[in-house]
């Protein structure tokens, strides 16, 4: 389906020219600047909007598709589309932007401008790697995203932010540089940049193996997966809640994006010979992640940790297509996976949002991050206690919120893979809450702590905002995912059967 | 029919928001007048549905209200059953909250969380309702875990209880364990049944009972046996069965008329109830009900022992929530489904009233709670004694009381199970009536009768709490007394619940019970010829010797029995093992992972490792780059000789 208007081209360049203006204005002039980020932002996100209103669910095929010849030389093509996967992730993106955009309003006091702008060109990057078809333009809006989030964790960030910067900076470099060597030869064997050529293309199995390691090592960083995953508490701590927020809901998605649009489809048959690694990745991150997110005294390492974890689920969600096979002799239960683990990157999205903008209005009243300084916070803001509680439930995969709604899909296909994956999986139900339920312990309960929690204010208007809308969307998701999930449906069955069919 | 049920789920649920989300601006009045209302009309209308569909003038109803989602060809939905077996859940649930909700404008009259609480025991009725009333696995662990999230949040409901908000923290957690084999074991129903719709999984439960599974490389497992166990460790969490019962009296921390509705009446059966809902499948695993029959029986008999040492009115009070808890466990064991949830309703009604008559002397006692500082009470609290009397008379199982019928039945019918362990049941739920006597009446003794042992400010401020709180206690008090007269013929015997409870022939306990005490007159009669009544006088009268007779030989024989003393008073040490070993294990690991694992290994020697190794190459290659122009006339020679060699040996070799 072509679309006349070109909504993707709008939802990709309308924030990248308008954080340019919004620089242009200048940090003097930060009072006109905050409502022109806030316009261009929430226009983005109204012009997303028809992407879910006018979505075909019947085609799994590219949908809103512009095409226009871009680099003659290399037959590279400024090719633009989504399907049932990225399209709820280009929502995503724009909502979670505006959110951040009005969470930074008056908190950001150093070059207000400048953060405004990095954060919009950030999301016009970001929609580009989910819309590209392109594999060239995948790349380059892939490498560009880098750059205002290191700036964003370098200019705003805490005191040891050029460690954090660096690290995340090599990590996700490192791995993307193997990504692009195995564009390169996916172009020389398929003729084209074209992603869906590239799906249809045979290759031999040493080709498949390397080329899945190629993609693995760009992926599993941007997960993080475990051993790769370090660099993300680091990057967390240092980061400014906006760039927290962005960094957890969206940019940690494109591994798992990666993986959906790359991996499984373009190696099907390395990613079958290698799915005990990816399985056995995701389990460790889901158990040893969740010890380790137990010990942490840093909020945000807490919250870090527990997203590692949960991204977990999203990737064990994605391999499992092999082994049901195995286990079932059938196919149903791949398709379960796949969704579970979709939607877990869309609510993790939400939820580990909040979880730091959370982190973020305590963070500004009393500048820090250590749970030791808290106690008792309930006592001083019952209505921020009220938010933090629902959105710890919610991570901590509470029915009736958008947490539990991927992880119990995970954990019921992948019992039909094997009951232990299933048992491993299931920890998370008891370590999930402990670790989130001991920190909202220590930070909300008890009898006030110190003077400093005395002194603390409840939420204002504009915080009590931002948190109502992300509460009201882990609810309605938690309470009725249907409707995410039929969106998402034929794309993810037209998955489903294309990865179990051999290329060799 | 729908919108009634709906109604009825609804009801709570609006009122809760409106009573949460808006108390500021209903007040206080409006708080609990907007709860009551809601729950008043869930009741009216759940007794209307339980009386029609005993008149037979309404059909069981089993509905789709909406679809949550369909994945991977599996609907996700939910939706309501209701028969006979979810009728009586949701009319005892929704009367016992309604006496809780009245008596709470009493007892929290102070409070300044007055309308948090009431929007927390409306949803609490919401999430309960939802609970009973599913008709698939999906809604039923919505409601199983909504019910702890609410539990959760009215244990810590005084936050700044350091003990409370630890409570409320080790209720959800032990709780999470117990979810953990609950989901496992719904992953399991989907795997081998191929749906979450109860209807269709029953159906086919008798054509999957052949299948096995091996989980350890050699072991083969009988698929339903896997099932109904991991189920039950579902069930093990939530109605508190011996090892995950931990948390139920540390709950006691939260306002006790939540420690009335969810801790006592309506959450801690929840895993009673579902065993029952499921016995179409556990009735196909002799192994899983064996394991229920055990289970039980080991905690009505343990928990009952430690309710003799307490000293906090409250937590006697649990303590014979967690031994009778067990017995309605171990009557699922024994298929005596009917019996368990007889006894399910008739503890609803008594353990209700007992937590609120302990709750009336609390507030009279100015939030007193040591029974060692009480006595005499009689005098001053005259409808709080009399009511009390009551529902320990139906606690201990005297002959006409509630509790009579509903645990003789039970007795019985673990005296004719023939599973393994049915013996060592027995045994224990024998004991168990003697031990439940016991110290039911040390601490009604203690409280109401004897010398007063307070002091003179606290007599002066004694009185009988208000009406509100009065009222529901003599509300409870009458089906505390009567339900079992009334009811247990038609329960036990007479296919009360028709469908909704499937019995094995062969399992059939309660029948062959149905011959020597088929009516209330003739089990009144024939619990002459049974231990059970006698043990429970033996009980009542040694309380009666050792509180009220000879105070001074409790101490004496404590003196005597210290060992036995110190396991009962350190509760089997089963928190000292939580809390000194699997805590700190799990922090020790946590902590292990992250330095050692993360710090060390990960960050410190590959990742800041390979820095180090570009950091030190580079270093070296810098003093290559010295600038003397010798140095690299040096090197090109070194380099060429090197070249040359590799050629000339190269090409030699070829």
């Amino acid at each position: 389906m072509s679309s006349s208007f070109p909504i993707l081209s709008v939802l990709v360049w309308l924030p990248i020219l308008g954080g340019l203006a919004v620089l242009a204005i200048g940090d003097q002039r930060a009072a006109l600047a905050r409502p022109v980020a806030l316009a261009i932002a929430v226009l983005t996100f109204l012009a997303s909007l028809p992407l879910w209103t006018g979505f075909d669910r019947d085609t799994a095929a590219m949908q809103f598709t512009e095409r226009a010849p871009w680099i003659a030389a290399f037959d590279a093509w400024y090719h633009l589309g989504v399907d049932g996967i990225s399209m709820p992730l280009i929502l995503l993106t724009t909502f979670i932007t505006v959110l951040v955009v009005i969470a930074g309003w008056e908190v950001i006091r150093t070059r207000p401008a400048q953060y405004l702008a990095s954060f919009l060109v950030l999301e016009g990057v970001m929609i580009g790697v989910f819309a590209a078809v392109d594999a060239l333009l995948f790349y380059v809006f892939w490498e560009a995203m880098l750059i205002p989030m290191f700036i964003i964790i370098g200019i705003w960030g805490g005191a040891r932010r050029v460690y954090a910067t660096l690290k995340f900076f090599l990590y996700t470099f490192l791995g993307s540089v193997f990504m692009l060597v195995a564009l390169i030869y996916l172009r020389i064997e398929s003729g084209s940049y074209d992603i869906l050529a590239m799906h249809q293309q045979p290759l031999g199995m040493n080709a498949q193996v390397l080329i899945f390691l190629a993609f693995l090592a760009a992926f599993a960083v941007k997960v993080p997966m475990w051993p790769v995953h370090t660099w993300l508490p680091d990057a967390h701590v240092e980061a400014p809640t906006g760039g927290s927020v962005i960094l957890a809901a969206i940019m940690l998605k494109m591994g798992g994006y990666g993986f959906l649009r790359f991996s499984l489809p373009i190696t099907p048959d390395a990613s079958q010979s290698l799915d005990w690694l990816l399985i056995g990745l995701s389990l460790v991150a889901i158990v040893y992640i969740g010890f380790v997110a137990l010990v942490q005294q840093d909020m945000k390492k807490l919250i870090a940790y527990s997203s590692i974890a949960h991204m977990g689920f999203v990737t064990l969600g994605f391999f499992l297509a092999w082994r049901i096979i195995a286990n079932t002799g059938g196919m149903d239960g791949i398709v379960m996976g796949l969704q579970g683990g979709m939607v877990q990157m869309i609510s993790h999205g939400l939820i580990s949002g909040a979880l730091f903008l959370c982190v973020g209005v305590l963070y500004d009243r009393m500048h820090s991050r250590d749970i030791a300084a808290y106690g008792g916070v309930a006592n001083t803001m019952p209505v921020f206690a009220a938010f933090m509680v629902l959105f710890a439930m919610a991570n901590a995969g509470l029915p009736g919120t958008s947490g539990f709604v991927g992880e119990f899909l995970v954990i019921l296909a992948s019992f039909k893979a094997s009951f232990w994956y299933a048992l491993l999986a299931g920890t998370t139900l008891v370590l999930g809450a402990a670790y989130t339920l001991w920190m909202v312990k220590r930070v909300l309960y008890g009898e006030v702590a110190n003077e400093r929690v005395a002194a603390l204010a409840d939420v204002n208007r504009r915080e009590f905002l931002v948190l109502a809308v992300l509460a009201v969307a882990v609810l309605l998701l938690g309470v009725w995912p249907a409707p995410l999930i039929d969106v998402m449906a034929t794309t993810l069955e037209a998955l489903a059967d294309h990865v179990v069919q051999s290329k060799l | 029919m729908q919108n009634v049920y709906l109604a009825i789920v609804l009801a709570p649920l609006l009122a809760a928001i409106v009573a949460g989300l808006f108390g500021r601006q209903v007040g206080r009045a409006g708080a609990h007048t907007v709860t009551i209302l809601g729950v008043a009309i869930s009741f009216v209308l759940s007794a209307w549905v339980l009386w029609g569909l005993l008149a037979g003038s309404i059909q069981p109803y089993n509905g789709t209200v909406y679809e949550w989602a369909v994945v991977d060809g599996v609907r996700l939905e939910v939706g309501f059953l209701v028969d006979r077996l979810s009728a009586l859940m949701m009319t005892v649930v929704t009367f016992v909250s309604l006496c809780v909700h009245v008596y709470t404008i009493g007892y929290m009259h102070d409070d300044p969380g007055y309308q948090r609480f009431f929007s927390y025991i409306s949803l609490f009725t919401f999430a309960m309702l939802m609970l009973v009333m599913a008709n698939n696995f999906l809604q039923l662990f919505f409601g199983w875990e909504a019910v702890g999230l609410v539990s959760y949040l009215l244990i810590g409901f005084w936050y700044k209880k350091p003990s409370a908000v630890h409570a409320n923290m080790k209720a959800f957690l032990v709780n999470r364990v117990g979810d953990f084999g609950f989901l496992l074991g719904i992953a399991g129903v989907l795997f081998w049944f191929g749906s979450l719709d109860y209807a269709t999984v029953f159906e086919r439960a008798p054509a999957v009972a052949g299948t096995q599974v091996s989980i350890f490389a050699g072991s083969s497992w009988s698929v339903l046996t896997l099932v109904c166990i991991l189920l039950f460790i579902g069930a093990m969490g939530k109605s508190a069965q011996v090892p995950l019962h931990v948390w139920l009296p540390d709950s006691m921390e939260g306002p006790t008329p939540i420690s009335a509705l969810i801790h006592a009446a309506t959450m801690v059966t929840a895993g009673i109830f579902m065993v029952a809902r499921m016995s179409p499948l556990f009735e196909l695993s002799t192994t899983a009900l064996s394991v229920v029959l055990v289970i039980g029986a080991t905690t009505a008999f343990f928990m009952g022992l430690l309710g003799l040492v307490q000293n906090d009115i409250k937590r006697v009070v649990a303590y014979s929530t967690l031994s009778q808890l067990g017995y309605m466990t171990v009557a699922l064991g024994a298929s005596a489904y009917a019996a368990g949830i007889f006894h399910l309703a008739t503890h609803a009604f008594f353990k209700a009233l007992l937590f609120l008559a302990a709750g009336s002397v609390i507030i009279a006692m100015h939030h007193e709670q040591d029974i060692r500082k009480m006595g005499g009470l009689r005098r001053y609290l005259p409808v709080t004694y009399w009511t009390a009397l009551l529902g320990s008379l139906a606690l201990i199982g005297f002959p006409g009381f509630s509790g009579f019928f509903s645990k003789d039945a039970i007795i019985e019918a673990v005296h004719h199970a023939e599973l393994p362990g049915a013996g060592y049941a027995y045994a224990c739920v024998l004991a168990g009536v003697f031990v439940t006597a016991l110290y039911s009446f040390r601490m009604f003794f203690l409280v109401f009768h004897g010398e007063e042992r307070f002091d003179a400010p606290t007599r002066s401020h004694l009185h009988e709490p208000p009406l509100v709180v009065t009222g529901p206690l003599v509300a409870l008090a009458v089906p505390s007394v009567v339900l079992g007269w009334l009811a247990m013929e038609a329960v036990l015997f007479g296919g009360f619940f028709g469908d909704a409870i499937f019995v094995l022939p062969e399992n059939d306990t309660l029948a062959a019970l149905a011959g020597t005490a088929g009516t209330a007159t003739a089990m009144l009669a024939h619990s002459v010829v049974t231990p059970t009544l006698w043990l429970a006088l033996a009980g009542l009268a040694t309380a009666w010797f050792l509180y009220l007779k000879r105070p001074d030989l409790p101490g004496r024989i404590a003196a005597r029995l210290a060992t036995p003393r110190q396991v009962l008073e350190q509760k089997y040490y089963f928190d000292a093992v939580n809390e000194h070993l699997l805590a700190p294990l799990a922090r020790g690991l946590g902590g292990l992972l992250w330095r050692t694992g993360d710090g060390a290994i990960i960050d410190g020697a590959l990742v800041n490792g390979s820095a180090r190794l570009v950091g030190w190459l580079s270093g070296v290659v810098r003093r290559l780059q010295s600038g003397y122009l010798y140095h690299y006339a040096f090197g090109m020679f070194i380099g060429l000789g090197l070249i040359l060699a590799w050629l000339v040996l190269g090409i030699g070799r070829g």
